[in-house]
């Protein structure tokens, strides 16, 4: 279907952004990548009246190694994301779950910002930012504020971010030679979004137990959902058969998912503790020997 | 809050400058502002692929981008990567293996595949399936298109 009539500016810095919005307040919509907004937009499902492409705005672009944390641009498109450099071996959770995210044509063009901001509860960036225990930087008119990964997504394609407010940018704490991660999902179809899906981080200590892990399913509830009984199953023991199973079994207490076209609850229950095996399994000694 | 935006864009080549409406994606703006009507529009909320060219060398979806936010950009069309020759040996496999049936799909698939000539020329059948999914057929089965690229790839080895 043909989009619906609407105007459109183009804002050079954050400067435009915020004149544009003070003027036109919620009839203003910041668009960037546009792969959610202007399909949202052919199908009538939100009807912005002025269009504030920021997508030359450089305040918002890049990707910088400051203090221990990875800070990225909100505007990084996916595929940057798949071939940065420093995204590879600082935050490779990220440059792993970008083959996931929909097709090539659309990774040229759908950024970060614009997939945390959409929050979609099956979409893979949410989860990996949380599960990487990300800080989400947001600016307005009045300043910089940080919101922790976790608390940012507030619940159905809803986020912390407040009207005229942007997100600048996702800073990861990095990787560093102790830090496992992985990210796998189940999709009728490559590039589909997840019927479930998992983002897995965690430390080794030098006696081999699990630190910090987090566990973050996606397209099983309202967002991402990290799941804090899998996670105290594993935190402090040894990685094995016994705590991967642990972990699998507490998932009943984290996940209460809804049916939706995929199937029935238990079925993406029954798909996170596999997936749950899947990632775990891929920390094992034995297997990190084995690749 | 303009109803039409100039923009100043090369096209195939050819410097074009035009007044767009912002409702226009880049697909209309192609076929009914330049005549060019080898990128078809399909499901136009970019699922399909059909609409598939090249904004400054790199693949998107032609109903997923603004023509307005177009100024300064380089966009590749079907009849572009024609011209230049770039993909004849891609394109003459196509008819060889009949990979083309009612022709629909055929050249947002041919912008695609030539996408896996010009970045993954070590792609495998899986790798070539996998860099197409975006791209519908619904007449072929696929595979003669994945006929087509691998003989291609294996051509130019």
């Amino acid at each position: 279907m043909k989009w619906p009539s609407f105007g459109y500016m183009r804002a050079a810095g954050l400067p435009d952004v915020w004149r544009a919005l003070a003027e036109h307040g919620a009839a203003a919509q910041v668009v960037a990548g546009g792969q959610t907004l202007l399909a949202t937009l052919a199908f009538r499902l939100s009807d912005p009246k002025l269009l504030v492409d920021i997508t030359r705005v450089p305040e918002l672009r890049g990707i910088t190694l400051t203090g221990g944390m990875l800070r990225i641009g909100a505007l990084t498109r996916h595929a940057e994301l798949g071939r940065d450099a420093l995204v590879a071996r600082h935050a490779p959770l990220l440059a792993e779950a970008v083959p996931y995210i929909a097709h090539p044509a659309i990774r040229n063009r759908g950024t970060i910002g614009g997939s945390l901001a959409y929050a979609d509860p099956a979409a893979e960036l949410p989860a990996c930012v949380v599960a990487l225990d990300a800080v989400v930087v947001l600016v307005s008119a009045g300043g910089e504020r940080r919101v922790p990964a976790r608390d940012f997504f507030t619940g159905l394609l809803t986020t912390a971010l407040e009207p005229g407010e942007l997100i600048a940018a996702v800073e990861v704490p990095v990787a560093t030679a102790a830090t496992r991660s992985a990210i796998v999902e189940v999709a009728r179809r490559s590039g589909d979004y997840a019927m479930a899906g998992l983002a897995a981080c965690l430390s080794m200590d030098a006696a081999g137990n699990v630190v910090a892990p987090r566990l973050v399913c996606f397209g099983v509830g309202n967002g991402p959902v990290l799941a804090a009984h899998a996670v105290a199953a594993l935190e402090g023991r040894a990685l094995t058969a016994a705590s991967i199973a642990a972990a699998q079994a507490a998932l009943a207490q984290d996940l209460d998912p809804p049916a939706d076209l995929h199937g029935p609850p238990e079925m993406k229950l029954h798909l996170c503790r596999v997936l749950t095996a899947r990632a775990l399994t891929r920390f094992l000694p034995a297997a990190e020997a084995a690749a | 809050m303009s109803p039409r935006t100039d923009i100043t864009l090369t096209v195939n080549g050819e410097r074009v400058t035009r007044s767009v409406e912002a409702r226009r994606h880049l697909v209309d703006f192609l076929r009914l502002d330049l005549g060019l009507t080898g990128s078809h529009a399909g499901c136009e909320h970019g699922v399909c692929g059909a609409c598939t060219v090249r904004v400054d060398g790199e693949i998107v979806r032609g109903c997923l981008v603004l023509a307005a936010s177009l100024d300064g950009a380089e966009v590749t069309t079907i009849e572009g990567l024609t011209d230049s020759g770039e993909v004849t040996d891609l394109q003459d496999a196509f008819v060889a293996r009949n990979a083309a049936q009612c022709g629909f799909c055929t050249p947002g698939m041919v912008m695609a595949a030539a996408d896996i000539l010009r970045h993954h020329a070590d792609a495998d059948r899986a790798a070539i399936r996998e860099h197409l999914s975006g791209n519908y057929c619904r007449c072929t089965g696929y595979q003669a298109i994945v006929d087509a690229v691998a003989a291609t790839l294996e051509a130019r080895r």
